[in-house]
């Protein structure tokens, strides 16, 4: 699903430039459950940057989907955004003017469907992160895990090939951060690959598979506890 | 093209954030408004400044004699020079290209009598071209013509003051009049944008008038337009010229100032076509001014706008919004607000027009206004500026990489 390699990335600062990342080799497959840790300046982000067609990296190889990600422009970035990938980030990112419901069916307003179509599968999608008496209420209405549920039925409600999660616990407690994971991996169970980044080892404990990440490079790519026991 | 889905996407972004959309609307509304308003004012002095000079034709020039100041090929001193019909066949010849009508005029202050009313007004032997150099204007029967003149027929046609005096609410029309013991038929009524007095007036055939007072073929004096073909200067080199070979006709020294005497509407024109020209600029720098100023405001909201938005930009880029769709939805934007707006200034600016304009007479301020296309063009530029100003940074905020875009405040 996801193919990466000798990946690099440097970032202009002033006359400098500071190489965030330097050779990442990755390869994930459809359906796995995977985390990258590392402390912050370790360039994870960075790293879902990149996968998640936000940014752009510099040197080296990535396919998504078998597709090669090379001179993309913004136009074929937000499509293919769009047809292969959800985000879920620390900070939420709802629009705040607009319900839960109106947030969720977003994505779908960009692929085209109509109103009446969309507002139903985003019902559907809140009914699945529990959230569907919430559903007309704005996101200042919502609670941080509340927030982070109804972003992560955004991120599902176009069926992706991929979540993206950029920290998606970084701002909760550790009691809807259980919710949230919960959440993330009943997603998994149905066979979609997830993405997360953290800095928790609680919560990489709970994927499948946690890849470490220091200074630009990886140090250690294993399986967890969890991928046994299945 | 009527896309109910965008229009709702608008609708929502800009019934959500209404302070921001009242601004950017206020900026443009009151941009309009004082467009309209000032160029209303600036119309209605130009109006005034036209109204005071179109009661007579603006290519008048009048000719008439007088007696001479300065002795001159052996003639003496205070020599009463008159004008006789050979004076008209003479410009007739002289000038017929540079002349638009001209006529002869005797003038005479006369009792009129209609049964038990009188008064004493001026009556005027002309010939029909003369209605085009007093600009009056029928209001019923007809003016002089020439079977008059060829007639000698005892015709009059008066003037609307004239008939209130004498005939009250009645028509004057068709009924016999006395006018100095001689008894005329009322052929026709005229208005004049002169005033009253210029209404008081009564017109007869020049020859009839020549015969009964006189019967000679003296002439006071000569109405004539110039070709309006003519400008301002050569109108006025024209007039000097006529007055040139008028005292060479008349033996008249070209020094001696009263014995031809020669009013040249022209010469005034040239003031007052100079006035309207400063004024006309004045309008338009301050109309001008006004829109640069509502370009820059709207501008500047542009850009605060998106700036502000710069981070929803990004949410809605990473669920899949292209440059293009986010560039179209902040254009629509931009281009709604700035056009129900514009409409909104314009209609205050002409109610408030429409409104105090009756009490601004006394300012100099007559029929304050602004024509449709002029208002039309300065909403449309104000829109082609909305979308200029937003489209440049809308693309620019299309463009930035979401990631960036994600992390703004």
């Amino acid at each position: 699903m996801i193919k990466i390699e000798k990946l690099h990335k440097s970032y202009p600062i002033g006359k400098d430039s500071l190489h965030v990342l330097k050779g990442i080799d990755l390869h994930i497959k459809e359906g796995e459950f995977v985390s990258i840790m590392g402390s912050s300046g370790s360039g994870k982000s960075t790293l879902l940057n990149i996968v998640g067609l936000l940014d752009l990296h510099d040197e080296g190889t990535y396919y998504l989907n078998g597709q090669l990600i090379k001179d993309m422009n913004e136009k074929k970035a937000a499509l293919l955004r769009n047809k292969f990938l959800g985000f879920v980030f620390q900070s939420f990112n709802l629009i705040s003017y607009k319900t839960a419901l109106e947030n969720v069916a977003l994505p779908l307003y960009y692929k085209g469907m109509s109103r009446k179509e969309r507002l139903e599968v985003a019902l559907d999608y809140l009914e699945k992160v529990g959230l569907k008496d919430w559903a007309n209420h704005l996101p200042n209405e919502l609670s941080g895990g509340q927030k982070q549920r109804v972003a992560i039925a955004r991120a599902l409600v176009t069926k992706p090939k991929v979540v993206l999660a950029d920290e998606p616990t970084g701002a909760l407690d550790s009691t809807t951060t259980d919710s949230v994971m919960d959440l993330l991996k009943d997603i998994n169970d149905e066979g979609m690959t997830v993405f997360v980044i953290t800095h928790e080892e609680e919560v990489a404990d709970q994927t499948k598979r946690i890849v470490r990440l220091k200074d630009g490079l990886i140090i250690s790519d294993e399986l967890t506890k969890a991928s046994k026991a299945v | 093209m009527f896309d109910l889905d965008r229009w709702r996407e608008i609708f929502q972004s800009i019934s959500k954030n209404k302070l921001r959309s009242l601004l950017s609307g206020f900026t443009v509304a009151f941009a309009i408004l004082l467009f309209t308003l000032l160029f209303g004012i600036g119309n209605g002095l130009q109006n005034t400044f036209k109204n005071e000079f179109a009661k007579d034709a603006m290519n008048s020039i009048y000719v008439w004699s007088n007696f001479t100041t300065k002795a001159y090929k052996g003639n003496q001193i205070g020599r009463r020079i008159q004008f006789k019909n050979d004076d008209f066949e003479f410009i007739k010849e002289n000038f017929g290209n540079k002349i638009q009508t001209i006529s002869p005029r005797i003038q005479r202050s006369t009792e009129v009598v209609y049964k038990d009313e009188k008064g004493s007004y001026s009556m005027r032997g002309v010939y029909p071209d003369y209605q085009v150099l007093e600009s009056a204007e029928i209001i019923e029967g007809r003016f002089i013509n020439f079977r008059d003149i060829q007639e000698k027929s005892k015709v009059v046609v008066i003037g609307r003051m004239l008939e209130k005096d004498l005939f009250g609410q009645l028509s004057a029309f068709r009924k016999q009049i006395k006018i100095g013991g001689i008894i005329y038929k009322i052929i026709g009524v005229f208005s004049d944008p002169g005033g009253d007095s210029d209404e008081r007036y009564i017109y007869t055939p020049f020859t009839t008038m020549q015969r009964l007072y006189g019967n000679n073929d003296y002439v006071d004096e000569f109405g004539i337009t110039y070709n309006p073909s003519l400008s301002i200067d050569e109108a006025i080199v024209f007039g000097n010229q006529l007055k040139r070979s008028l005292q060479k006709k008349h033996d008249v020294s070209p020094n001696d100032q009263r014995a031809i005497g020669l009013n040249n509407y022209a010469s005034d024109n040239k003031e007052v076509s100079g006035m309207m020209v400063g004024l006309g600029i004045l309008i338009f720098i301050i109309g001008f001014g006004t829109l640069i100023a509502g370009v820059v405001g709207i501008s500047n909201i542009m850009v605060y706008i998106v700036k502000e938005r710069t981070k929803e930009l990004g949410i809605r880029k990473a669920v899949g919004a292209t440059p293009k769709v986010i560039v179209a939805m902040i254009m629509q934007e931009a281009i709604f607000i700035t056009a129900i707006s514009g409409y909104l200034g314009l209609l205050l600016g002409v109610g408030i027009l429409e409104l105090v304009g009756p009490s601004l007479k006394k300012y100099f301020i007559l029929d304050p206004g602004v024509s449709t296309p002029v208002v039309v063009g300065a909403t449309i530029t104000l829109i082609i500026a909305g979308m200029i100003a937003g489209y440049l940074p809308a693309k620019r905020a299309a463009n930035i990489k979401p990631v960036v875009a994600l992390s703004a405040d």
